[in-house]
């Protein structure tokens, strides 16, 4: 008896990661648009100091690595540069945009503590490969927010690879930017621009005795 | 009237400066953003004042108002820029959108005492969000070069003068005694502001110049709002 409950609980924990297989990209999103809302209800961190930390973490393991494909993001932000890259730059980009996307997309959910998400009407056909889910994400006293997933078909699952707030792509949003950088340092310059704003603000001064 | 108002002369005054500078275009520049040395120059200077005095002012106004009152004071704001946004829709032939703009207002100034409660949201009167910049986008005019104002920070030739139209159009300017009418604006002001801080933690996150991290995301929003949240998809060029 005690197996058969282990074994029902293994099943219930690890389902989420194949039972949406096979559902529409609206069920898809639905399901791990829950998940991102129960670790921001759950976490302690969050809901008692508003640390993010900790929350951002857990948003990254359990939605963002299996659902976010990353490098579809990485090459539509860079737009044309992206062909500039070698292989191994190509990685490294992959690399630090990732941990500039997981960031971001997790701070515009992190700043609610109790949020609602609805799922408004999103247009698509069901021969499509490529759908936008559009969301508004409510809680009372605080603007709503319009966050959009749009995602593509990979075998029997979607894939985010644009999130877009209030119109306006986190992905997208630094075309211009990279082509500055490409322009001014290569790609080797947008590389070292990311892994500067990756590593955060300088520490402060150590104070000499 | 613009004699009464120094920000409306001082922005009239930028705008001509700038217009009749000619396209002094910088070879390796952002096509959008050709003035990007005066742009940058006035958006430190948006950063500081922000910083000093307005952000402070902002976390001052949301840590002493609970949020019931900031949310009343959200909605008397909104029902007033429904007004706005009614007029507009109308200018820009959606008729459906603009009777149930008017709609709202009057059943947010009535039943919503005088707009503190927004009730016709419930009632399936959705809140849309249109001005004059959006109007003379659906008439044809392009963005022109972006342009940061002083104090009000990102937007563009065409958006600055529809600023100027929006502001004549505003009930809020009518208002007197000037001293109340200019506390009221700041309020409006400052409540708009503390409004902002959920996506300056997004900003804060996902800019790496933030300068261009904000331009580019005013251009997306903007074109967000002028096709009413149903932007064509760019191309992707890979």
């Amino acid at each position: 008896m005690k197996k058969l409950i282990a074994l029902l609980l293994a099943i219930m924990l690890t389902a989420p990661a194949w039972a949406t297989a096979g559902l529409g990209p609206e069920e898809q999103t639905k399901a791990f648009v829950d998940q991102v809302i129960t670790i921001i209800r759950n976490d302690q961190d969050l809901q008692s100091n508003g640390k993010t930390a900790t929350a951002t973490e857990a948003i990254d393991r359990t939605v963002l690595q299996p659902r976010f494909n990353f490098r579809h993001m990485t090459s539509l932000a860079m737009g044309k540069e992206w062909r500039k890259a070698s292989p191994e730059q190509q990685e490294t980009l992959v690399k630090e945009f990732k941990t500039l996307m997981v960031k971001t997309y997790s701070s515009a959910l992190t700043v609610y503590t109790n949020p609602a998400v609805t799922f408004k009407k999103s247009r698509f056909q069901p021969t499509d490969t490529e759908v936008q889910i559009r969301t508004q994400v409510l809680q009372p006293g605080r603007q709503p927010a319009d966050i959009d997933y749009v995602l593509e078909k990979l075998g029997e699952e979607w894939q985010v690879f644009d999130v877009v707030v209030a119109g306006v792509s986190l992905v997208t949003n630094y075309r211009d930017f990279f082509t500055q950088e490409v322009r001014n340092g290569g790609i080797d310059g947008a590389i070292k621009s990311l892994q500067t704003k990756n590593q955060g603000p300088p520490p402060p001064p150590a104070v000499t005795p | 009237m613009i004699a009464r108002q120094p920000y409306l002369r001082l922005m009239a005054v930028a705008l001509l400066l700038v217009v009749t500078s000619g396209c002094a275009a910088r070879q390796n520049g952002n096509p959008r953003d050709p003035w990007e040395g005066y742009n940058r120059a006035v958006f430190s200077f948006n950063e500081g004042l922000d910083r000093a005095i307005i952000k402070p002012v902002a976390k001052g106004y949301e840590a002493v108002v609970p949020t019931p009152i900031n949310t009343i004071i959200t909605n008397f704001f909104s029902n007033i820029g429904d007004v706005l946004t009614a007029v507009n829709n109308l200018l820009q032939g959606k008729v459906r959108d603009s009777a149930s703009d008017f709609s709202r207002v009057v059943l947010n100034s009535t039943l919503g005492i005088g707009g503190l409660i927004d009730v016709a949201t419930g009632m399936t009167f959705e809140k849309h969000d249109e001005d004059f910049g959006q109007t003379f986008a659906r008439w044809g005019f392009g963005n022109g070069p972006y342009f940061v104002l002083p104090l009000f920070g990102p937007s563009t030739i065409r958006d600055s003068f529809g600023l100027l139209a929006d502001w004549q159009s505003d009930p809020l300017t009518y208002v007197r005694p000037y001293v109340l009418r200019d506390s009221v604006t700041g309020l409006r002001f400052i409540d708009t502001r503390a409004d902002l801080f959920s996506a300056e933690k997004v900003v804060e996150a996902g800019a790496i110049d933030k300068y261009a991290y904000l331009r580019d995301a005013y251009f997306q929003h903007r074109n967000y709002v002028i096709f009413d949240g149903m932007p064509p998809r760019e191309e992707e060029s890979e």
